[in-house]
Protein backbone atom coordinates (compact mmCIF):
# COMPACT_ATOMS: atom_id res chain seq x y z
CA UNK A 1 0.00 0.00 0.00
CA UNK A 2 0.77 3.79 -0.11
CA UNK A 3 3.09 4.64 2.47
CA UNK A 4 1.17 7.98 3.41
CA UNK A 5 -1.28 8.14 7.13
CA UNK A 6 -4.09 6.82 7.42
CA UNK A 7 -3.38 3.65 4.67
CA UNK A 8 -2.75 0.97 6.98
CA UNK A 9 -6.01 1.80 8.86
CA UNK A 10 -7.79 1.58 5.74
CA UNK A 11 -7.07 -2.06 5.26
CA UNK A 12 -8.04 -2.99 8.34
CA UNK A 13 -11.47 -1.48 8.38
CA UNK A 14 -12.80 -3.48 5.53
CA UNK A 15 -12.00 -6.85 8.33
CA UNK A 16 -13.75 -5.43 11.59
CA UNK A 17 -16.73 -4.08 9.36
CA UNK A 18 -17.29 -7.89 8.11
CA UNK A 19 -16.60 -8.75 11.88
CA UNK A 20 -13.72 -10.47 11.31
CA UNK A 21 -10.71 -10.79 13.93
CA UNK A 22 -7.24 -9.19 12.98
CA UNK A 23 -4.54 -11.61 14.73
CA UNK A 24 -1.21 -9.84 13.50
CA UNK A 25 -0.21 -6.82 11.59
CA UNK A 26 3.52 -7.35 10.36
CA UNK A 27 4.28 -3.75 8.75
CA UNK A 28 7.71 -2.86 7.93
CA UNK A 29 9.29 -0.10 6.83
CA UNK A 30 12.03 -0.45 4.33
CA UNK A 31 14.26 2.36 3.77
CA UNK A 32 15.03 1.02 0.66
CA UNK A 33 12.46 0.55 -1.07
CA UNK A 34 11.49 2.60 -3.56
CA UNK A 35 8.17 3.83 -5.13
CA UNK A 36 6.75 5.03 -1.57
CA UNK A 37 4.80 1.58 -1.56
CA UNK A 38 5.20 -0.79 1.83
CA UNK A 39 4.38 -4.45 2.46
CA UNK A 40 1.54 -5.54 5.10
CA UNK A 41 1.24 -8.85 6.18
CA UNK A 42 -2.36 -9.14 8.22
CA UNK A 43 -3.38 -12.18 9.86
CA UNK A 44 -6.94 -12.64 10.29
CA UNK A 45 -10.12 -14.67 11.10
CA UNK A 46 -12.97 -13.97 9.14
CA UNK A 47 -16.22 -15.91 8.18
CA UNK A 48 -15.95 -18.97 6.44
CA UNK A 49 -16.25 -18.05 2.81
CA UNK A 50 -15.91 -14.08 2.90
CA UNK A 51 -12.54 -14.30 1.65
CA UNK A 52 -13.48 -12.96 -1.58
CA UNK A 53 -15.91 -10.35 -0.59
CA UNK A 54 -12.73 -8.70 1.25
CA UNK A 55 -10.26 -9.56 -1.62
CA UNK A 56 -12.71 -7.35 -4.03
CA UNK A 57 -13.02 -4.75 -1.10
CA UNK A 58 -9.48 -4.13 -1.58
CA UNK A 59 -9.68 -4.17 -5.02
CA UNK A 60 -12.04 -1.45 -4.71
CA UNK A 61 -9.59 0.60 -2.53
CA UNK A 62 -6.74 0.32 -4.86
CA UNK A 63 -4.80 -2.50 -2.49
CA UNK A 64 -3.74 -5.10 -4.36
CA UNK A 65 -3.40 -8.24 -2.68
CA UNK A 66 0.34 -9.58 -3.55
CA UNK A 67 -0.30 -12.87 -2.14
CA UNK A 68 -3.30 -14.80 0.17
CA UNK A 69 -1.42 -17.18 2.01
CA UNK A 70 -2.58 -20.41 4.24
CA UNK A 71 -6.47 -19.93 4.01
CA UNK A 72 -7.32 -22.19 7.52
CA UNK A 73 -10.87 -23.51 8.43
CA UNK A 74 -11.77 -22.59 11.76
CA UNK A 75 -13.74 -24.42 13.95
CA UNK A 76 -14.76 -23.40 17.23
CA UNK A 77 -16.74 -25.57 19.63
CA UNK A 78 -18.12 -25.33 23.25
CA UNK A 79 -18.59 -27.56 26.35
CA UNK A 80 -19.45 -27.04 29.34
CA UNK A 81 -17.67 -29.16 32.99
CA UNK A 82 -18.87 -29.38 35.98
CA UNK A 83 -17.26 -30.71 38.86
CA UNK A 84 -13.97 -30.14 41.15
CA UNK A 85 -12.10 -28.14 38.27
CA UNK A 86 -9.33 -27.08 40.26
CA UNK A 87 -8.83 -29.76 42.75
CA UNK A 88 -8.48 -31.78 39.46
CA UNK A 89 -6.10 -29.62 37.48
CA UNK A 90 -7.77 -27.28 35.02
CA UNK A 91 -4.51 -26.12 34.17
CA UNK A 92 -3.17 -30.24 32.86
CA UNK A 93 -7.26 -30.39 31.51
CA UNK A 94 -6.46 -27.23 29.42
CA UNK A 95 -2.53 -28.34 28.52
CA UNK A 96 -3.86 -31.96 27.70
CA UNK A 97 -6.15 -29.78 24.67
CA UNK A 98 -3.43 -27.86 23.97
CA UNK A 99 -0.09 -30.01 23.72
CA UNK A 100 -2.08 -31.86 20.66
CA UNK A 101 -0.92 -29.36 18.58
CA UNK A 102 -3.98 -29.47 16.30
CA UNK A 103 -6.59 -28.07 18.56
CA UNK A 104 -6.51 -25.55 21.38
CA UNK A 105 -8.67 -23.93 24.60
CA UNK A 106 -9.74 -20.85 22.92
CA UNK A 107 -11.56 -19.42 25.77
CA UNK A 108 -12.50 -20.55 29.76
CA UNK A 109 -15.26 -18.85 32.28
CA UNK A 110 -15.95 -20.55 35.27
CA UNK A 111 -18.47 -20.14 37.99
CA UNK A 112 -17.03 -21.41 41.68
CA UNK A 113 -19.76 -21.43 43.91
CA UNK A 114 -19.15 -22.41 47.80
CA UNK A 115 -16.20 -24.45 48.70
CA UNK A 116 -16.58 -28.02 48.12
CA UNK A 117 -19.27 -27.09 45.77
CA UNK A 118 -18.67 -28.34 42.03
CA UNK A 119 -17.87 -25.71 39.53
CA UNK A 120 -19.05 -25.41 36.65
CA UNK A 121 -16.98 -23.94 33.24
CA UNK A 122 -17.47 -23.12 29.20
CA UNK A 123 -15.04 -24.05 27.32
CA UNK A 124 -14.53 -23.40 24.14
CA UNK A 125 -11.86 -25.29 21.67
CA UNK A 126 -10.81 -23.54 18.32
CA UNK A 127 -9.19 -26.07 15.63
CA UNK A 128 -8.97 -25.86 11.91
CA UNK A 129 -11.19 -28.49 10.96
CA UNK A 130 -13.83 -30.85 12.38
CA UNK A 131 -12.06 -34.14 12.60
CA UNK A 132 -9.37 -32.26 14.92
CA UNK A 133 -12.32 -31.20 17.21
CA UNK A 134 -13.82 -33.90 17.60
CA UNK A 135 -10.36 -35.58 18.63
CA UNK A 136 -10.31 -32.86 21.13
CA UNK A 137 -13.08 -33.40 22.09
CA UNK A 138 -12.49 -36.92 22.40
CA UNK A 139 -9.38 -36.22 25.08
CA UNK A 140 -11.62 -34.35 26.83
CA UNK A 141 -14.31 -37.23 27.06
CA UNK A 142 -11.67 -39.49 28.75
CA UNK A 143 -10.56 -36.93 30.51
CA UNK A 144 -13.90 -36.11 32.17
CA UNK A 145 -13.55 -39.64 32.71
CA UNK A 146 -10.46 -40.02 34.75
CA UNK A 147 -11.05 -36.99 36.75
CA UNK A 148 -15.24 -37.44 36.99
CA UNK A 149 -16.02 -34.58 35.58
CA UNK A 150 -19.23 -34.37 33.95
CA UNK A 151 -19.07 -33.29 30.33
CA UNK A 152 -22.41 -31.32 28.54
CA UNK A 153 -21.65 -31.43 24.72
CA UNK A 154 -23.55 -29.32 22.33
CA UNK A 155 -26.10 -30.78 20.26
CA UNK A 156 -24.42 -30.70 16.59
CA UNK A 157 -21.15 -31.86 18.41
CA UNK A 158 -21.29 -35.05 16.12
CA UNK B 1 -63.36 -55.64 17.67
CA UNK B 2 -63.60 -56.89 21.50
CA UNK B 3 -60.66 -55.66 23.65
CA UNK B 4 -59.52 -57.17 26.95
CA UNK B 5 -57.74 -54.42 29.26
CA UNK B 6 -55.00 -55.68 31.76
CA UNK B 7 -54.08 -53.28 33.98
CA UNK B 8 -56.93 -51.09 35.23
CA UNK B 9 -55.01 -47.68 36.44
CA UNK B 10 -55.15 -44.71 35.33
CA UNK B 11 -54.22 -45.62 31.78
CA UNK B 12 -56.59 -48.38 32.06
CA UNK B 13 -59.77 -46.98 32.90
CA UNK B 14 -59.02 -44.17 30.52
CA UNK B 15 -58.91 -46.48 27.88
CA UNK B 16 -62.41 -48.16 28.98
CA UNK B 17 -63.99 -44.63 29.08
CA UNK B 18 -62.67 -43.78 25.43
CA UNK B 19 -64.23 -46.66 24.05
CA UNK B 20 -67.42 -46.54 25.69
CA UNK B 21 -67.67 -42.87 24.64
CA UNK B 22 -66.60 -43.04 21.23
CA UNK B 23 -69.07 -45.00 18.79
CA UNK B 24 -65.82 -46.40 17.13
CA UNK B 25 -66.74 -50.42 16.41
CA UNK B 26 -64.72 -51.41 19.55
CA UNK B 27 -66.44 -53.21 23.04
CA UNK B 28 -64.83 -53.94 26.15
CA UNK B 29 -65.22 -57.52 26.50
CA UNK B 30 -62.89 -58.18 29.70
CA UNK B 31 -60.78 -55.88 32.32
CA UNK B 32 -58.48 -57.02 35.00
CA UNK B 33 -56.18 -55.41 37.99
CA UNK B 34 -53.70 -56.58 40.02
CA UNK B 35 -56.31 -58.66 41.94
CA UNK B 36 -59.86 -59.04 40.07
CA UNK B 37 -61.00 -59.47 36.95
CA UNK B 38 -64.65 -59.54 34.66
CA UNK B 39 -65.25 -60.94 31.41
CA UNK B 40 -68.64 -60.61 29.52
CA UNK B 41 -68.36 -61.40 25.68
CA UNK B 42 -71.14 -59.88 25.04
CA UNK B 43 -69.54 -56.69 26.08
CA UNK B 44 -68.99 -55.26 30.12
CA UNK B 45 -71.27 -52.27 31.28
CA UNK B 46 -68.06 -49.54 31.61
CA UNK B 47 -69.78 -47.26 33.58
CA UNK B 48 -70.90 -49.97 36.12
CA UNK B 49 -67.05 -50.99 36.48
CA UNK B 50 -65.50 -47.71 36.86
CA UNK B 51 -67.79 -47.20 39.68
CA UNK B 52 -67.10 -50.29 41.43
CA UNK B 53 -63.64 -49.81 40.76
CA UNK B 54 -64.05 -46.33 42.62
CA UNK B 55 -65.97 -47.85 45.34
CA UNK B 56 -64.08 -51.04 45.93
CA UNK B 57 -60.64 -50.58 44.61
CA UNK B 58 -61.62 -53.88 42.59
CA UNK B 59 -62.84 -53.82 39.16
CA UNK B 60 -64.19 -57.52 38.87
CA UNK B 61 -64.50 -60.32 40.80
CA UNK B 62 -61.00 -62.05 42.66
CA UNK B 63 -62.28 -65.47 41.42
CA UNK B 64 -61.33 -64.83 37.59
CA UNK B 65 -57.53 -64.02 36.80
CA UNK B 66 -56.08 -62.32 34.06
CA UNK B 67 -54.84 -65.81 32.72
CA UNK B 68 -58.40 -66.63 32.23
CA UNK B 69 -58.91 -63.65 30.22
CA UNK B 70 -55.68 -64.76 28.72
CA UNK B 71 -56.74 -68.29 27.65
CA UNK B 72 -60.55 -66.99 26.76
CA UNK B 73 -61.68 -66.22 22.81
CA UNK B 74 -63.48 -63.52 24.56
CA UNK B 75 -61.44 -60.95 22.91
CA UNK B 76 -59.59 -60.29 19.87
CA UNK B 77 -57.11 -57.40 20.70
CA UNK B 78 -55.26 -57.43 24.13
CA UNK B 79 -54.49 -54.02 25.82
CA UNK B 80 -51.70 -54.37 28.20
CA UNK B 81 -51.62 -51.43 30.14
CA UNK B 82 -50.21 -53.24 33.57
CA UNK B 83 -47.57 -51.34 35.38
CA UNK B 84 -43.59 -51.43 33.77
CA UNK B 85 -40.88 -53.59 35.21
CA UNK B 86 -37.98 -52.53 33.05
CA UNK B 87 -35.92 -55.41 34.67
CA UNK B 88 -37.99 -58.76 33.87
CA UNK B 89 -41.12 -57.18 31.77
CA UNK B 90 -43.33 -59.54 34.02
CA UNK B 91 -45.76 -60.07 34.30
CA UNK B 92 -46.87 -58.07 31.63
CA UNK B 93 -44.29 -60.19 29.12
CA UNK B 94 -45.86 -63.39 29.66
CA UNK B 95 -49.18 -62.25 29.40
CA UNK B 96 -48.67 -60.29 26.03
CA UNK B 97 -46.83 -63.70 24.91
CA UNK B 98 -50.08 -65.68 25.51
CA UNK B 99 -52.15 -63.42 24.01
CA UNK B 100 -50.06 -63.40 20.75
CA UNK B 101 -49.53 -67.12 20.63
CA UNK B 102 -53.34 -67.34 20.95
CA UNK B 103 -53.68 -65.17 17.58
CA UNK B 104 -54.57 -61.52 19.07
CA UNK B 105 -53.50 -58.41 18.34
CA UNK B 106 -51.90 -56.75 20.65
CA UNK B 107 -51.78 -52.89 21.82
CA UNK B 108 -49.23 -52.00 24.65
CA UNK B 109 -47.87 -48.81 27.14
CA UNK B 110 -45.42 -51.08 28.53
CA UNK B 111 -42.16 -50.12 28.00
CA UNK B 112 -40.77 -53.46 29.88
CA UNK B 113 -41.51 -55.92 26.92
CA UNK B 114 -40.46 -54.29 23.96
CA UNK B 115 -37.29 -52.51 25.22
CA UNK B 116 -36.02 -56.13 26.50
CA UNK B 117 -37.96 -58.89 24.05
CA UNK B 118 -38.96 -56.77 20.97
CA UNK B 119 -37.64 -58.88 18.46
CA UNK B 120 -39.07 -61.85 20.19
CA UNK B 121 -42.47 -60.53 20.24
CA UNK B 122 -42.39 -59.40 16.61
CA UNK B 123 -41.42 -62.37 15.44
CA UNK B 124 -44.05 -64.72 17.24
CA UNK B 125 -46.97 -61.87 16.47
CA UNK B 126 -45.85 -62.43 12.66
CA UNK B 127 -45.90 -66.58 13.12
CA UNK B 128 -49.26 -65.87 14.56
CA UNK B 129 -50.44 -63.37 11.44
CA UNK B 130 -51.27 -60.51 13.88
CA UNK B 131 -49.54 -57.50 14.74
CA UNK B 132 -48.07 -55.74 18.01
CA UNK B 133 -48.47 -52.12 18.29
CA UNK B 134 -46.64 -49.65 20.98
CA UNK B 135 -47.19 -46.02 20.15
CA UNK B 136 -47.85 -45.52 24.14
CA UNK B 137 -44.45 -46.55 25.06
CA UNK B 138 -42.32 -43.96 23.57
CA UNK B 139 -43.58 -40.16 24.42
CA UNK B 140 -47.39 -40.43 25.35
CA UNK B 141 -49.55 -38.33 22.79
CA UNK B 142 -46.83 -37.72 20.25
CA UNK B 143 -47.30 -40.42 17.25
CA UNK B 144 -43.73 -40.54 17.04
CA UNK B 145 -43.85 -44.56 15.66
CA UNK B 146 -47.27 -43.98 13.49
CA UNK B 147 -44.96 -40.83 12.43
CA UNK B 148 -41.97 -43.37 11.46
CA UNK B 149 -43.58 -46.22 9.89
CA UNK B 150 -46.89 -45.09 8.00
CA UNK B 151 -46.20 -40.90 7.77
CA UNK B 152 -42.82 -40.60 6.41
CA UNK B 153 -42.72 -43.78 5.05
CA UNK B 154 -39.96 -44.13 2.24
CA UNK B 155 -37.51 -42.02 3.78
CA UNK B 156 -34.45 -43.07 5.00
CA UNK B 157 -33.90 -41.99 8.30
CA UNK B 158 -30.30 -40.69 9.24
CA UNK B 159 -30.56 -39.71 12.47
CA UNK B 160 -33.33 -39.03 15.57
CA UNK B 161 -33.02 -37.09 18.70
CA UNK B 162 -35.14 -35.61 21.24
CA UNK B 163 -36.24 -35.06 24.79
CA UNK B 164 -37.39 -38.32 26.02
CA UNK B 165 -38.68 -37.69 29.17
CA UNK B 166 -40.66 -34.83 30.55
CA UNK B 167 -39.55 -34.77 34.15
CA UNK B 168 -36.22 -33.70 33.69
CA UNK B 169 -37.15 -31.38 30.97
CA UNK B 170 -39.32 -29.62 33.58
CA UNK B 171 -36.33 -29.67 36.16
CA UNK B 172 -34.13 -28.23 33.42
CA UNK B 173 -37.01 -25.71 32.29
CA UNK B 174 -36.94 -24.65 35.67
CA UNK B 175 -33.53 -24.40 36.31
CA UNK B 176 -32.76 -21.86 33.49
CA UNK B 177 -35.78 -20.03 33.76
CA UNK B 178 -35.79 -19.41 37.80
CA UNK B 179 -32.25 -20.14 38.32
CA UNK B 180 -33.36 -22.46 40.68
CA UNK B 181 -30.87 -25.22 41.94
CA UNK B 182 -31.12 -29.11 41.00
CA UNK B 183 -32.47 -29.95 44.35
CA UNK B 184 -35.17 -27.33 44.35
CA UNK B 185 -36.16 -27.77 40.85
CA UNK B 186 -36.83 -31.43 41.72
CA UNK B 187 -38.67 -31.11 44.98
CA UNK B 188 -40.94 -28.62 43.06
CA UNK B 189 -41.24 -31.70 40.49
CA UNK B 190 -42.24 -33.65 43.51
CA UNK B 191 -44.93 -31.42 44.38
CA UNK B 192 -46.06 -31.14 41.36
CA UNK B 193 -46.59 -35.01 40.63
CA UNK B 194 -44.25 -34.89 37.84
CA UNK B 195 -41.36 -36.61 39.74
CA UNK B 196 -41.56 -39.59 41.94
CA UNK B 197 -40.69 -40.25 45.19
CA UNK B 198 -37.70 -41.84 43.91
CA UNK B 199 -36.68 -40.05 40.40
CA UNK B 200 -33.72 -42.19 40.01
CA UNK B 201 -35.67 -43.71 36.80
CA UNK B 202 -36.24 -40.40 35.66
CA UNK B 203 -32.98 -38.02 36.13
CA UNK B 204 -30.48 -40.71 35.64
CA UNK B 205 -31.77 -40.92 32.44
CA UNK B 206 -33.00 -44.81 32.09
CA UNK B 207 -36.44 -44.02 30.99
CA UNK B 208 -35.05 -41.53 28.34
CA UNK B 209 -32.39 -44.45 27.29
CA UNK B 210 -35.26 -47.35 27.66
CA UNK B 211 -37.23 -45.15 24.64
CA UNK B 212 -34.60 -45.17 22.50
CA UNK B 213 -33.53 -48.80 22.92
CA UNK B 214 -37.20 -49.26 21.59
CA UNK B 215 -36.88 -47.19 18.82
CA UNK B 216 -33.22 -48.50 17.73
CA UNK B 217 -34.84 -52.05 17.56
CA UNK B 218 -38.10 -50.77 16.22
CA UNK B 219 -37.29 -48.55 13.95
CA UNK B 220 -33.67 -49.44 12.57
CA UNK B 221 -34.05 -53.10 14.06
CA UNK B 222 -30.44 -52.81 15.65
CA UNK B 223 -30.70 -55.48 18.66
CA UNK B 224 -29.79 -53.32 21.05
CA UNK B 225 -30.25 -53.61 24.82
CA UNK B 226 -30.09 -50.71 27.89
CA UNK B 227 -26.57 -51.55 28.22
CA UNK B 228 -25.92 -50.72 24.96
CA UNK B 229 -27.13 -46.99 25.64
CA UNK B 230 -24.21 -44.20 27.14
CA UNK B 231 -26.41 -42.63 29.94
CA UNK B 232 -25.27 -39.63 31.64
CA UNK B 233 -28.81 -38.27 33.38
CA UNK B 234 -29.46 -34.81 34.70
CA UNK B 235 -28.60 -35.30 38.71
CA UNK B 236 -25.01 -33.35 38.54
CA UNK B 237 -26.20 -29.86 36.07
CA UNK B 238 -26.03 -26.92 38.06
CA UNK B 239 -27.49 -23.79 37.34
CA UNK B 240 -24.46 -21.94 36.73
CA UNK B 241 -23.88 -24.49 33.97
CA UNK B 242 -27.26 -23.50 32.41
CA UNK B 243 -26.00 -19.87 33.17
CA UNK B 244 -22.72 -19.88 31.33
CA UNK B 245 -24.69 -21.55 28.35
CA UNK B 246 -27.19 -18.94 28.72
CA UNK B 247 -25.15 -16.36 28.08
CA UNK B 248 -24.84 -16.99 24.43
CA UNK B 249 -28.18 -17.75 23.94
CA UNK B 250 -28.35 -21.73 24.83
CA UNK B 251 -29.36 -23.91 27.31
CA UNK B 252 -29.05 -27.47 28.51
CA UNK B 253 -31.49 -30.41 28.26
CA UNK B 254 -31.76 -33.99 28.46
CA UNK B 255 -31.39 -34.88 25.04
CA UNK B 256 -31.89 -39.11 23.89
CA UNK B 257 -30.17 -39.53 20.23
CA UNK B 258 -29.86 -42.42 17.92
CA UNK B 259 -27.12 -42.17 14.73
CA UNK B 260 -27.54 -46.02 13.41
CA UNK B 261 -24.32 -44.91 11.00
CA UNK B 262 -21.55 -43.60 14.08
CA UNK B 263 -23.34 -46.77 16.05
CA UNK B 264 -24.44 -43.87 18.24
CA UNK B 265 -27.33 -44.27 21.36
CA UNK B 266 -26.75 -42.09 24.05
CA UNK B 267 -28.68 -40.07 26.93
CA UNK B 268 -26.86 -36.85 27.85
CA UNK B 269 -27.35 -33.04 28.61
CA UNK B 270 -26.05 -31.35 26.00
CA UNK B 271 -25.92 -27.20 25.04
CA UNK B 272 -28.37 -26.70 22.30
CA UNK B 273 -29.20 -23.15 20.99
CA UNK B 274 -32.68 -21.91 22.84
CA UNK B 275 -33.61 -21.32 19.30
CA UNK B 276 -33.71 -24.92 18.42
CA UNK B 277 -37.23 -26.31 17.76
CA UNK B 278 -36.74 -28.42 20.51
CA UNK B 279 -36.42 -26.31 22.80
CA UNK B 280 -39.79 -27.22 24.33
CA UNK B 281 -40.81 -25.80 28.21
CA UNK B 282 -41.80 -27.86 31.66
CA UNK B 283 -42.77 -31.51 30.70
CA UNK B 284 -43.42 -31.44 26.93
CA UNK B 285 -41.48 -33.90 25.33
CA UNK B 286 -39.97 -33.30 21.86
CA UNK B 287 -38.58 -35.49 18.85
CA UNK B 288 -36.72 -34.46 15.69
CA UNK B 289 -36.28 -36.98 12.68
CA UNK B 290 -33.75 -36.33 10.14
CA UNK B 291 -34.75 -38.01 6.96
CA UNK B 292 -33.13 -37.94 3.18
CA UNK B 293 -36.80 -36.64 1.72
CA UNK B 294 -38.41 -34.76 4.27
CA UNK B 295 -36.28 -33.28 5.71
CA UNK B 296 -36.08 -32.53 9.61
CA UNK B 297 -39.30 -32.98 10.82
CA UNK B 298 -40.17 -32.33 14.89
CA UNK B 299 -43.08 -33.51 16.59
CA UNK B 300 -43.33 -31.89 20.31
CA UNK B 301 -46.28 -32.81 22.55
CA UNK B 302 -47.11 -34.31 26.17
CA UNK B 303 -45.03 -37.34 26.66
CA UNK B 304 -46.99 -38.57 29.56
CA UNK B 305 -50.56 -38.64 31.45
CA UNK B 306 -53.56 -40.92 31.42
CA UNK B 307 -55.45 -39.09 28.74
CA UNK B 308 -52.24 -38.70 26.06
CA UNK B 309 -51.36 -42.37 27.25
CA UNK B 310 -54.96 -43.09 26.22
CA UNK B 311 -54.68 -41.26 23.03
CA UNK B 312 -51.88 -43.37 22.09
CA UNK B 313 -53.78 -46.80 22.82
CA UNK B 314 -56.53 -46.00 21.38
CA UNK B 315 -54.93 -44.60 17.78
CA UNK B 316 -53.21 -48.03 17.95
CA UNK B 317 -56.90 -49.88 18.11
CA UNK B 318 -58.37 -47.84 15.72
CA UNK B 319 -55.31 -48.73 13.33
CA UNK B 320 -55.61 -52.73 13.54
CA UNK B 321 -59.69 -52.30 13.49
CA UNK B 322 -58.90 -49.95 9.98
CA UNK B 323 -56.37 -52.18 8.61
CA UNK B 324 -57.55 -55.99 10.06
CA UNK B 325 -61.11 -55.59 11.63
CA UNK B 326 -63.59 -56.04 8.25
CA UNK B 327 -61.22 -59.10 7.30
CA UNK B 328 -63.50 -61.57 8.77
Amino acid sequence: MKDSPGQLVAALKPISDMGGNILSVIHERDPEADGGLLDVQIMCEISEGTLDTLLSQYRSQGISVLRVGEERFLVRRSIILIGHLIHTDISDTIDKIDSTGYAEVHELSMVMPAINEPSSAKMTIKSDCITDVNRALAILRDVAREKELLIIESLEGN
Amino acid sequence: MRIAIIGFGSVGRGVAEAIADNQNGLTVTAVADSKSAAIDESGLNIAEILRNKAETGICGSPDITVSDIISSDAYDILVEVSPTNAETAEPALGYIRGALAGGKYVVTSNKGPIALKFEELHALAEAHGVTLRYEATVCGAIPLIHTIEHGIAGNEISRLYGIFNGTCNYILTRMAEEGLTYQQALLEARELGYAEADPTYDVQGIDAAIKLVILANAVWGMKKCLDDVDIIGIDRVTSAAIALAEKEDQTIRLIGEIDPADDILRVSPRIIPKSHPLVVRDTLNAVTIETDLAGEITLIGKGAGSSETASAILSDLLFICDCYGRRD
